[in-house]
C-alpha cells in the first residue's frame, strides 16, 4: 500500500529508451470494501485532467465504491493519479448532489420538476427568438461533457437556433493549443503521441507543470528518468516546480515574456545551423519571415527581457538543436499568458526547423487542460465548426447543412463563432439575454470576478445552469438542471493525444438527475427544431445514435472517427484517431509524411496575423499556395499590457495544485484531496518576503486594479518579484458567495485575451501585497509540489533580521509523528509534510501483465 | 516633382491615424482587445513616420500651396459609445488606414520610377503593416456588425 497523497506519483518502474512502459495497476476501494465484494468493474476513463487514463469503476449495490487503472490501456498502463484515485468516484457520491430541477421563485431557487423547469426555459427561449432573434441566445459549455453531448449541443445551437454565440470553458484551457496547431499546420490535431516519451532523448516543457497537471504522464517521464538512458529535461516556468527540479536547464522567466524567450531559442537554431534545410524546403513556408523576426533576439537580449541567464538560453537551445529526438509539451504557462498563440506556434516552429515531427520521439504535445476539451473543439460546441471545418469556406458550411438537412443560411458563418469573453460582454451590454451554462463555473474561473458576478446577476439575463452541484454560478441561475455525470451515463471522449475512450454507465444518477445529452435532446424536441423535411432536427434515442451521426460528420476530415464503434472501444482500451479504412487501428502520430492539412479546400482555417488576430482571408491564403506545407507563423514580441509599476510592483500569476481540479466541485468533496490542500494561499519568494518583513503563514492581502484576495502566505521558491495564487478556491464551501474576505485568484486577473486564440490572460497581472495579520501557523499549501516551502536562503542575509528562516523548512516526520491532516498543520509554525495517512492508501500492482502496444501497423512496423 | 507632396501626405496621414488609434483605445477601454491592439497599431504608425524621416529630408518639404489639402482626412476628434459607436469608430479608422495604405502604394510607384532603393525599403517595411491593420479592422468590424446592427441596445 502506498500513501498516494504523500507519494503523488507512486512507485517507480524504470525503463529504457524504446522499451515499453511497464504496467502498474493502481487501485483504491472505499473504506471497508474488500475486492471480493465488488460486484462489477465498469469500463471508463478518467475525467479529472486531460490525460485520459483508462479506468475501471468498482460497483457494489448500485454505488461506485472505488476505481482501478486499466492495465491494457494505451495511455496509463494501469496507473492513476491522486485525483483519479480519490475524486473521480467520491466526487460523484456526495450528499450535496443536485437531485431535482430548481427554478427561481420570488428571487429564491426552489425545487421543481423537469416539465416545469424545461417549459420555463423553452417559453423564455421562444419569446426571445420571436422578439430579438437568435443573437439573443448564447451557450457556454465545458471540457467535461462527452462527445455525444457536445455534438448534440452544436447542432441545437448552430442548426436549431442558429446562433454564433457558443463557446466552452475550453476557451480558458485549450483554445491556444487548437489555435497554434491551426495556424502552423492548417488544422487542429495533435502531431505527437505519449509514446514519444518512451523514445525521446530530450523533453522541453514549456509553461507545463506536468507533474501537477497530468500526474500519470509525469510518472511516465519519471520512469524514463529512473531508467538507464534518461532524457534531458528543459523546463520553462517561473516557479520551481517538480519539473524544474528534474531539469538540466530551468528557465524561470518573467511572466509575460514567453515570446521573447522563444525568439531567442529559434534564433539560436538558425545561428548554429541546427536546422534541417531539406525539410524546411520541402515541407514548410515563410522561413525567411521567421528568421527576420527573431534576428534581434540574441541570448543577451533574451536575458534582459526575460530575466534568465543568457548562458541558460544557449544551453537550452543546444539541447534542442543537438538531440536526435526531442519531445515538446506546452500548457497554460504559454496558453494563458501574453502573446499565447505566437509563443505556442514558436514551439511548432522549432520542431519544423529541425524536421522533428511525425517521427518516433519527436512529437509536439500542445496539451489540453480538460478531459473532453478535444471533443468540444471537434464537435463545434465552442468557437469552431463541427469536424474541424472552416467557417470561411462555403463548401464546408454546405457539408454541415447537408449532414443536418438544414438550410446552410441558418448555420452562422459570417464571422468566427463568438468567443467566451465576448459572449459575456454581449450580456453586459444587454443584447444577449439567454445564456445556458453547462458543467462549468465562470463565477470562479473567469478573469476579473467582480465584473463576472455583476454580469451573471444582470436583470436582463435569463440564466440556465446545468451541473452536478449548486456551484457559485448556479446560485445566479433562473433555472438549475441536475446533471448526471461520470459513471452515470455512457459516452465517449478523446484525450490530448487523440485517444478515444468509451465511458460506460456504472450506476443510476441520483434522484431525477439526467444526462446532458437527454437534456439537450429534450430542449430540441420541446423547441420543435426540424430538418428541411419537417422531421425532428435530432431524433437520436441515446448516445450511440449520436456517435453514429458524429462519425458521418468526421468522414474524410482530419479527426476521422469512421473506423470506431462502441463495440471496438469496449474491452480494449483507447483508439487514437484518425481511425478509418486506411488506419483501421488508429494513428499514433500525424504528419509522418510531412504533408500538412493546409490545402485551401481542406484546412480548418485560413489563418490570422498573430499580432492582431486579423484574418488572412481566402484570397490571400490561396495566393500563398501552401499546398500541404506547414507555415512558420510568428509575430514581434510585445511586452505584456499590464506590467509592474510603483503602485502595483509585483507580477501576479495563477495556476494549479496537484490535489485539485478546476473549482474543486469534485476534488473538494474527496476528503483525502481536500485535507491535502484545504485552503487558498499566496506564494512569495524568500527574498521578497525578507524585504517586506513577511513570514510563512502571515495573512496577506493581495490587490490588483480589479479586486483583492486575502490568504495565508507561503514563502517558497518562486522567482523574485512574482506572486502566485492557486485558482481552485471559490466560495461554495464558504457560504456560497464571497464575503468580505475574497479568496478566488481570479478576483485579481485582467480582462484581456490573446488576439488569435482569444484565451484570457490569466497568468499575468500587476499586484501589490500587504500584511494584515500575523499568522497563527504556517499556510496550508501542500509541501509535496511547487508550493513547497523555500529551500533557498535569502540572497542578502542582513535583510532577514528578526526572522528565523529555519521556521519555514519542512521537517521530516519523526517517530510517532502523525501525518498532517488539514487544519492540524496550523498548530505551529513548523510545516509538517503533506500526507494522507490511512485514508489515502492505494494498492500498486507492478507488472502484472505485459505493457500494451499502441495497436497500429505504424507502431508494429 | 510632386513626390514630396505625397510624402508629406503620407506622414500627415500616419500621424492622424496614430492619434485616432489612440483616441479609440482611450474611448473603448471596456473592449480590451480594441483598447490594447489600437495602442500597438498607433505605435506602428509612429514607427512609420520615423522610417519616413530620412526620405522626407532628402526630398524636402512640399510647397505649401502645392499641398492637395482635400486629400487630408481629419482624425477622430472624439469617440462614440455603445456597440454601434464602436462599429462606427472602427469604420472611421478603416477609412483613415485606407488612405494611408493607398498613399503608400502611390509612393511606392514613384519610388520604383526613381529606382530609389532606400524609399522602396521603407515602403516594404511599413506598407505590409498597414495592410494588416486594415485586415484587423475588417475582422473586428465583421465580428461586431451583426450584433450591433441587429439587436444591440
Amino acid at each position: 500500500m502506498v500513501d498516494r497523497i504523500a507519494e503523488i506519483w507512486g512507485s517507480r518502474t524504470p525503463y529504457a529508451r524504446e522499451e515499453r512502459w511497464p504496467v502498474r495497476v493502481d487501485q483504491v476501494l472505499a473504506e471497508g470494501v474488500q475486492e471480493s465484494e465488488v460486484q462489477r468493474w465498469v469500463q471508463s476513463a478518467c475525467v479529472l485532467c486531460s490525460n485520459g487514463c483508462g479506468i475501471d469503476i468498482a460497483v457494489k449495490d448500485g454505488s461506485m465504491v472505488g476505481v482501478r487503472g486499466r492495465s491494457m490501456d494505451i495511455v496509463n498502463h494501469g496507473r492513476l493519479g491522486p485525483k483519479g484515485l480519490f475524486a473521480s468516484w467520491q466526487g460523484m457520491n456526495h450528499k450535496d448532489r443536485l437531485t431535482k430541477p430548481l427554478i427561481r421563485e420570488n428571487g429564491v431557487l426552489v425545487e421543481s420538476d423537469w416539465d416545469t423547469a424545461m417549459e420555463r426555459i423553452v417559453s423564455r427561449s421562444r419569446a426571445l427568438l420571436d422578439e430579438k432573434g437568435p443573437l439573443s441566445h448564447g451557450f457556454y459549455t465545458s471540457g467535461q461533457l462527452f462527445l455525444e453531448e457536445y455534438y448534440a449541443q452544436a447542432i441545437v445551437g448552430k442548426a436549431g437556433i442558429g446562433t454564433p454565440h457558443m463557446d466552452g470553458n475550453t476557451r480558458l484551457c485549450t483554445a491556444t493549443s487548437a489555435a497554434a496547431m491551426k495556424e502552423s499546420f492548417g488544422s487542429d490535431g495533435q502531431p505527437g503521441s505519449y509514446v514519444d516519451i518512451d523514445e525521446c532523448d530530450a523533453m522541453f516543457l514549456f509553461g507545463h507543470n506536468m507533474a501537477e497537471t497530468q500526474t500519470v504522464l509525469w510518472m511516465r517521464v519519471l520512469d524514463r528518468l529512473a531508467g538507464p538512458d534518461k532524457p534531458r529535461i528543459v523546463c520553462v516556468d517561473p516557479r520551481d516546480t517538480e519539473v524544474a527540479r528534474h531539469a538540466e536547464v530551468h528557465l524561470p522567466l518573467r511572466p509575460g515574456t514567453n515570446l521573447a524567450l522563444m525568439h531567442g531559442l529559434v534564433r539560436e537554431l538558425f545561428a548554429n545551423r541546427w536546422i534541417d534545410e531539406d525539410y524546411i524546403a520541402a515541407h514548410t513556408m515563410n522561413v525567411e519571415e521567421l528568421r527576420a523576426t527573431v534576428e534581434p533576439w540574441t541570448p543577451e537580449a533574451v536575458a534582459e527581457t526575460c530575466g534568465v541567464a543568457a548562458e541558460d538560453v544557449r544551453r537550452a537551445a543546444e539541447i534542442f538543436g543537438t538531440s536526435d529526438r526531442v519531445l515538446s509539451t506546452v500548457l497554460q504557462g504559454f496558453y494563458q499568458s501574453s502573446q499565447a498563440t505566437a509563443a505556442s506556434c514558436a514551439v511548432n516552429n522549432m520542431h519544423l526547423l529541425r524536421g522533428m515531427i511525425g517521427k518516433p520521439g519527436c512529437g509536439i504535445l500542445q496539451m489540453n487542460g480538460q478531459p473532453t476539451a478535444q471533443n468540444n473543439r471537434e464537435c463545434g460546441a465552442d468557437g469552431d465548426l463541427s469536424g474541424f471545418r472552416n467557417w470561411e469556406n462555403p463548401q464546408h458550411v454546405q457539408e454541415l447543412a447537408d449532414l443536418w438537412n438544414v438550410d446552410a443560411a441558418i448555420i452562422p458563418h459570417w464571422a468566427p463563432p463568438t468567443h467566451a469573453m465576448q459572449i459575456f460582454r454581449y450580456i453586459e451590454q444587454g443584447s444577449m439575454e439567454f445564456l445556458w451554462v453547462s458543467a462549468t463555473n465562470p463565477a470562479v474561473s473567469m478573469p476579473e470576478l467582480p465584473r463576472i458576478r455583476d454580469i451573471l446577476a444582470s436583470e436582463s439575463l435569463f440564466l440556465v445552469v446545468q451541473d452536478l452541484y449548486l456551484t457559485e454560478t448556479a446560485q445566479y441561475a433562473d433555472v438549475v438542471l441536475p446533471a448526471a455525470g461520470w459513471g452515470e451515463k455512457t459516452g465517449t471522449f478523446t484525450n490530448v493525444n487523440r485517444t478515444v475512450h468509451l465511458s460506460e454507465q456504472a450506476v443510476d444518477p441520483p434522484g431525477e438527475a439526467r444526462s446532458d445529452l437527454d437534456t439537450f435532446l429534450d430542449y430540441s424536441r420541446r423547441m420543435g427544431f426540424t430538418q428541411l423535411d419537417g422531421t425532428p432536427l435530432l431524433d437520436w434515442k441515446g448516445p450511440e445514435d449520436a456517435f453514429t451521426a458524429w462519425k458521418e460528420c468526421t468522414r474524410g476530415r482530419p479527426c476521422d472517427y469512421t473506423g470506431i464503434t462502441y463495440e471496438k472501444l469496449r474491452g480494449g482500451s483507447g483508439v487514437p484517431w484518425p481511425c478509418n479504412e486506411d488506419h483501421p487501428d488508429g494513428t499514433v502520430r500525424l504528419y509522418r509524411d510531412g504533408i500538412f492539412p493546409t490545402d485551401p479546400e481542406y484546412c480548418e482555417t485560413y489563418g490570422h496575423d498573430l499580432l492582431t488576430g486579423g484574418t488572412v482571408g481566402p484570397e490571400t491564403y490561396k495566393a500563398m499556395d501552401p499546398g500541404g506545407r506547414a507555415i512558420f507563423k510568428t509575430a514581434p514580441y510585445h511586452p505584456a499590457h499590464e506590467t509592474p509599476d510603483e503602485d502595483y510592483p509585483f507580477r501576479y500569476t495563477t495556476g494549479r495544485t496537484v490535489y485539485h481540479f478546476h473549482t474543486r466541485t469534485k476534488t473538494g468533496r474527496a476528503p483525502q484531496l481536500n485535507d491535502a490542500a484545504p485552503a487558498a494561499w499566496v506564494e512569495i519568494s524568500v527574498n521578497d518576503a525578507s524585504d517586506l518583513g513577511l513570514g510563512e503563514g502571515d495573512i496577506v492581502r493581495v490587490e490588483s486594479r480589479r479586486g483583492h484576495i486575502t490568504a495565508a502566505l507561503r514563502v517558497g521558491d518562486i522567482r523574485d518579484g512574482t506572486l502566485f495564487a492557486p485558482f481552485h478556491y471559490g466560495y461554495w464551501d464558504q457560504g456560497g458567495t464571497p464575503a468580505q474576505e475574497h479568496r478566488a485568484a481570479n478576483e485579481l486577473t485582467i480582462t484581456e485575451w490573446d488576439p488569435v486564440s482569444k484565451q484570457p490572460v490569466l497568468k499575468n497581472a500587476a499586484v501589490r501585497i500587504e500584511k494584515i495579520a500575523d499568522g497563527t501557523g504556517p499556510s496550508l499549501a501542500p509541501t509535496t509540489t511547487a508550493s513547497r516551502p523555500a529551500t533557498h536562503k535569502p540572497a542578502d542575509s542582513t535583510s532577514q533580521t528578526g526572522r528565523d528562516s529555519g521556521e519555514s523548512r519542512v521537517l521530516p516526520p519523526g517517530p510517532g509523528q502523525q501525518p498532517a491532516h488539514g487544519h492540524g498543520r496550523r498548530s505551529s509554525r513548523r510545516i509538517l509534510p503533506t500526507a494522507g495517512g490511512s485514508a489515502a492508501q492505494a494498492t500498486e500492482t507492478i507488472a502484472p501483465v505485459e505493457p500494451p502496444a499502441v495497436a497500429t501497423k505504424e507502431e508494429r512496423a | 516633382m510632386k513626390l514630396p507632396t505625397y510624402l508629406g501626405l503620407l506622414e500627415k496621414s500616419e500621424s492622424t491615424l496614430a492619434e485616432s488609434f489612440r483616441q479609440v483605445a482611450r474611448g473603448h477601454g471596456h473592449e480590451p482587445d480594441v483598447h490594447f491592439i489600437c495602442q500597438t497599431l498607433a505605435a506602428q504608425c509612429d514607427d512609420h513616420q520615423q522610417a519616413l524621416k530620412p526620405v522626407l529630408d532628402r526630398y524636402g518639404e512640399a510647397e505649401v500651396d502645392d499641398e492637395p489639402a482635400r486629400l487630408h482626412a481629419d482624425g477622430l476628434s472624439e469617440t462614440r459609445s455603445g456597440p454601434l459607436g464602436l462599429l462606427r469608430d472602427l469604420q472611421d479608422l478603416y477609412l483613415l488606414a485606407s488612405l494611408v495604405d493607398i498613399t503608400w502604394t502611390m509612393v511606392k510607384q514613384a519610388g520604383q520610377g526613381l529606382r530609389d532603393k532606400e524609399l522602396l525599403d521603407v515602403v516594404a517595411a511599413c506598407d505590409g503593416q498597414t495592410t494588416k491593420q486594415l485586415k484587423w479592422l475588417s475582422t473586428r468590424m465583421k465580428q461586431a456588425a451583426t450584433q450591433a446592427l441587429l439587436i444591440a441596445k
